[in-house]
């Protein structure tokens, strides 16, 4: 991880990398959506409604991964002040947000024709929409703090900024075991360690659309921690001809 | 109740929002880069 500590370095693997996570990501997710409309059986239950499955859960798992992956960074930061931690939280922030929020929309738009409501105030969409504003509080905080300590240099984010990151992921596992905690209109969990309950012929496109997206998340994160390293270089450029 | 006007609305959305998500990444990255490029060769 520390080989990557130097952003020349860094540039060099994420330039290559960035059109090919975004290009074959959303080559694999569009296979797996257009799969999930049209080569998977209705649902014996839920009939065709199971098929927003295939965009549902890629978001949800993306807007909590999205999460994890954040406080890791904040705690890489914290410990070791890994000059590319506090950039790489913040670039994961905006994309989880839209997942996290792309996740509420869809499962609302499923609950609908499932469970006859657009909206339950139950555990698991609930604890999903504090995730949604501790993304949204995340972005504000960074913005605020800008340029307010050493480690916000450079285009990172600052210490309270990091410790709210490490702090909110207590949310995650709060979500993930939200059902199995309360009763809830959402159904229980469906893919665990030990296995899936969905049939074999219904869960196969979850796969290509599952991992498409996670490529294509990881595509739009090089891309903003590009976009800030040169906003960084740019800003640190102007302040040195200022004082020249 | 039919489920298909839900289902290509959650295509739609989720469609229309990675699609918007990319399309301004990739602009802020290369006018970003674009930036600190111009200012190199100065």
């Amino acid at each position: 991880m520390h080989a990557l500590a130097n952003p020349a370095r860094f540039l060099k693997i994420a330039r290559p990398l960035t059109p090919i996570l975004t290009l074959g990501g959303a080559g694999l997710a569009t296979v797996g959506a257009w799969a999930g409309l049209t080569q998977t059986p209705a649902d014996y239950l839920q009939g065709d409604s199971v098929r927003i499955l295939y965009v549902h859960v890629p978001a949800a798992w993306l807007g909590m991964g999205g999460w994890m992956g954040l406080a890791i960074a904040c705690l890489t930061q914290i410990v070791w002040r890994h000059p590319l931690a506090g950039i790489a939280a913040r670039a994961i922030a905006v994309p989880g947000m839209v997942f996290a929020g792309l996740c509420l929309a869809t499962g609302s738009i499923w609950g609908r024709p499932t469970w006859g409501t657009w909206w339950e105030w139950d555990g698991r969409m609930t604890s999903m929409l504090v995730l949604f504003f501790l993304y949204a509080g995340f972005i504000a905080l960074a913005r605020a703090s800008d340029g307010q300590d050493g480690a916000a240099e450079g285009g990172g984010i600052s210490r309270v900024t990091a410790i709210f990151g490490l702090v909110g992921a207590v949310n995650v596992p709060i979500i993930n075991r939200s059902v199995v905690w309360w009763n809830s209109l959402h159904q229980g969990p469906s893919i665990t360690l030990r296995g899936s309950s969905i049939a074999p012929e219904i869960l196969w496109p979850l796969a290509l659309t599952a991992l498409g997206f996670t490529l294509l998340f990881a595509g739009i994160v090089l891309m903003r921690m590009r976009a800030i390293l040169a906003g960084a270089k740019v800003e640190a450029r102007m302040r040195r001809m200022a004082a020249a | 109740m039919n489920a298909w006007p839900f289902i290509a609305a959650a295509y739609g959305l989720t469609g229309a929002a990675t699609a918007a998500l990319v399309g301004w990444c990739w602009s802020a990255m290369r006018r970003a880069e674009r930036a600190a490029e111009a200012l190199r060769r100065r």
